[in-house]
């Protein structure tokens, strides 16, 4: 073939492949204006106040299409199915607490999206901001409102990179010190002072004495429960195979997701409640593969996400082992339920 | 394509056709001023193919944990088994690469290929276990394309520009590296969740840098028709090496190629010192430990090693021409010493994370296309491709060892005494391997 005619075919194929790139953007673009029509038979959702002093609401992300996508949303305890109202704010993850809460964010660049971390007063309004490092994944307030944490996936840097790591943060809310990384804190496992480069921190959730938390501690292919100290800055391993603990309001129980030998690689886990006294773990009722950090409704109910045609779906089911799991919303992820 | 690299070019007559470099092959200086246009085509081929899966990789963490709502922890588990699996397959491919009297470029081809194909088929997995064989596929492309691509850089040039050759392909392959997220994070903000758009156009890219090698890029078998100047050269300096008659290319005749005393010295070399070389993610840990280095930059800072690589690698491989290929080398490990050093002291001004980033840039620009263009000296022609194979996994597996055995010794330890120590036997190997000097002086005369 001469030159002339190689790059010939090499311009050909280049306008043909064009064609198809220039096809597959355009088609990706035009998603933003299905996605900002509000989908047929989904809730009803109307703009309006939304506060975190309202006992007996739900405040989530609304998942569904439509001009208030992503917002923070708000519904009764009681109806979560029912109409929603939407407060303006757009968070990826989101916790609230007496008053006090926490927004995951992405903060579109001109290149590349940055995340943050929000607190927010009883009103929404913005009192403190942080860099998160990564891709949100966990967020928590504790139950006096004077801490948040927030957990984020750091990506893998190498060629098809396949590392991935966490980063947890935990914040007085109060002085607005932050602890950047729990891998500061001095870890005790089995009873000795424990040091390794792999370690890794996710899923905090905070007892109410504002001193104790608990985390999954992952390290050599294993992860642990530990509870942390905030004054001792230490955390001490529980108990093995312990993932995005949840503890309970009365502070006695920890759900969590527990992998499971037999079930796929991809999606290895079962919803347990651990009892902190007695470390007696009960299987919960829903069958399928559970990956989110659950939250307690009250005392006796457990609600976490799962995948859904707009992204995540509600469900609960109930903490002692019995009965079985229930769609009690749609499009939606990251509820609060506010006392 | 007859591309002359005219820009820093004093000597206007050397600038104009690949073929002036056999006949001024005589006058190292001229010879060195001219890249073969077969070594721009392969930097084009890198650099488009880099553009293709850097997007894919820039966006992958993103799209496993937002799109697909996926938990990547774990997903790193096997790496250390594909890391085994990945050194087989770059000795399988320089193996196929050399039988046949030189099926370089077909190889190389199918390597690359392979990538392109398992862009779309991103599109299609949704769970974990597809999407991990994907990438696993990806990768042993990339394993099988490796040796045979340098084998072509080394057999379109001459010894005397073989460190600038790789020294212009290095740097545009990096450009394509930084070129790619950046093309991947405008389409993702161009559109809505458009993680097809990335993956469709990352295939179309790919499919162009097939192309091009398919259109562009000699097959490097010696008897090609009406053969380039350069090439000319290589086959007069293999002439008058010592052993005449051509070594068969068979797996044996690869591994034996290591009773050379020459190619056998810089694989030792290469093993040593890369068992002293603390893996990029480690140094970049370190500088954020070290130096804090905020959370926020933290993604960026392979960018700073890019972009000091891309800068320096055809400045530092004119280098290794000139003063030799070894030195060159070395001098690389000293600036990835001085970094170690930078990162040791106490000292924390704003401008030491920079200073380390440039150090090592400036180790990958000494070294990764250095050493290629060393290793080419000592392999015949019939066997190029399992020789640079051979040295290239030879480093990779003792990177592999190294990143273990720093893991361990930093929990042990901790950070600084791990780092020390592997400071230490970084200069303890490294004046180990400048006692054994592989390779002849590279720019003295012809004989």
């Amino acid at each position: 073939m001469t030159l002339r005619n190689r790059v010939l075919v090499l311009v050909a194929a280049v306008a043909a492949l064009a064609v198809v790139a220039v096809a597959s953007i355009l088609h990706a673009s035009a998603r933003a204006e299905r996605r900002n029509e509000t989908q047929p038979g989904g809730p009803r959702i109307t703009a309006g106040r939304v506060t975190l002093l309202a006992p007996g609401t739900m405040v989530f992300r609304n998942m569904a299409w439509g001009p208030h996508r992503d917002e923070l949303t708000t519904v009764p305890a009681a109806t979560p199915s029912g109409p929603r109202t939407a407060s303006g704010l757009k968070c990826l993850r989101f916790y609230a607490s007496s008053g006090t809460g926490v927004c995951l964010q992405a903060v579109h660049g001109t290149v590349t999206d940055t995340y943050r971390a929000l607190i927010l007063d009883a009103h929404l309004k913005e009192t403190a901001r942080y860099d998160v490092p990564g891709i949100p994944s966990r967020a928590r307030v504790s139950p006096t409102g004077h801490f948040a944490a927030w957990t984020a996936f750091v990506g893998g840097d190498s060629y098809a990179g396949t590392n991935f790591s966490t980063r947890a943060a935990i914040v007085d809310t109060r002085t607005g010190k932050l602890i950047p990384t729990l891998e500061s804190f001095r870890i005790l496992k089995d009873g000795h002072a424990y040091r390794s480069a792999d370690v890794n921190f996710w899923g905090v959730t905070f007892a109410a004495d504002d001193r104790t938390f608990y985390a999954t501690l992952a390290t050599k292919g294993s992860t642990y429960l530990v509870r942390g100290d905030l004054r001792a800055r230490t955390v001490t391993t529980l108990h093995t195979n312990v993932e995005c603990p949840s503890l309970s309001p009365d502070g006695t129980r920890i759900a969590y997701k527990k992998r499971v030998k037999g079930l796929p690689k991809d999606a290895p886990w079962h919803l347990y409640v651990l009892d902190l006294h007695t470390m007696r773990e009960t299987s919960l009722a829903e069958p399928r593969s559970v990956d989110d950090q659950a939250v307690w409704r009250d005392d006796h109910t457990i609600v976490y996400a799962m995948p859904g045609d707009y992204g995540a779906d509600l469900y609960s089911v109930p903490a002692d082992g019995t009965g079985r799991a229930r769609r009690i919303s749609g499009a939606a992820v990251s509820p609060a339920f506010l006392k | 394509m007859y591309v002359a690299d005219s820009r820093a070019d004093a000597d206007p007559s050397a600038g104009s056709t690949g073929s002036t470099t056999g006949t001024t092959r005589s006058t190292p200086a001229r010879v060195s001023a001219v890249v073969a246009p077969t070594v721009f085509a392969l930097g084009a081929v890198s650099l488009i193919t880099d553009v293709s899966s850097e997007m894919v990789t820039a966006v992958l963490p993103l799209y496993l944990v937002t799109g697909l709502g996926l938990s990547p922890l774990g997903f790193g588990l096997l790496d250390g088994i594909y890391n085994g699996f990945s050194a087989l397959v770059r000795l399988a491919g320089g193996h196929l690469a050399d039988r046949g009297g030189g099926r370089h470029k077909w190889i190389a081809g199918i390597g690359y290929g392979i990538s392109a194909a398992c862009k779309p088929l991103l599109l299609l997995a949704h769970t974990l276990t597809p999407i991990g064989l994907i990438l696993a596929a990806d990768r042993t492309g990339k394993g099988l394309r490796t040796a045979p691509r340098d084998a072509l850089i080394s057999l379109s040039s001459t010894p005397e520009n073989r460190g600038r050759a790789f020294g212009v392909h290095r740097a545009m392959d990096t450009a394509g590296a930084l070129l790619g997220p950046l093309v991947a994070f405008l389409i993702l903000r161009a559109t809505v969740d458009g993680y097809d758009a990335v993956f469709t156009v990352s295939f179309c890219v790919a499919v162009v840098g097939v192309l091009v090698l398919v259109l562009f890029v000699p097959d490097g078998r010696g008897s090609r028709p009406g053969g380039r100047g350069s090439d000319t050269g290589t086959r007069e300096r293999t002439a008058v090496e010592p052993p005449p008659p051509p070594p068969r290319p068979t797996l044996r005749a690869a591994f034996a190629l290591l009773a050379r005393r020459d190619l056998r010295r810089i694989t030792v070399c290469a093993l040593l010192l890369g068992l002293a070389t603390v893996s990029d993610s480690f140094v970049y840990l370190l500088l954020q430990r070290r130096l804090g280095v905020p959370d926020r930059w933290f993604a960026l800072l392979p960018l700073g090693t890019a972009a000091a690589f891309l800068l320096l690698a055809v400045p530092l491989g004119r280098l290794a021409d000139r003063v030799g290929r070894w030195r060159v080398f070395l001098a690389g490990h000293g600036a990835l010493l001085t970094a170690y050093a930078l990162l040791l002291t106490s000292w924390h001004g704003t401008a030491l994370p920079y200073a380390v980033l440039l150090l090592h840039g400036a180790f990958y620009a000494a070294t990764d296309g250095v050493l290629m263009a060393a290793a080419s000296d000592s392999v015949p022609e019939q066997l190029r491709s399992s020789g640079l194979a051979l040295v290239q996994t030879g480093q990779a597996a003792a990177r592999f060892v190294c990143s273990l055995g720093f893991g361990a010794a930093w929990t042990l330890w901790g950070d600084r005494t791990a780092l020390m120590a592997s400071a230490v036997a970084l200069a303890v190997c490294a004046a180990f391997a400048s006692t054994l000097r592989p390779g002849r002086p590279v720019v003295e005369p012809a004989p």
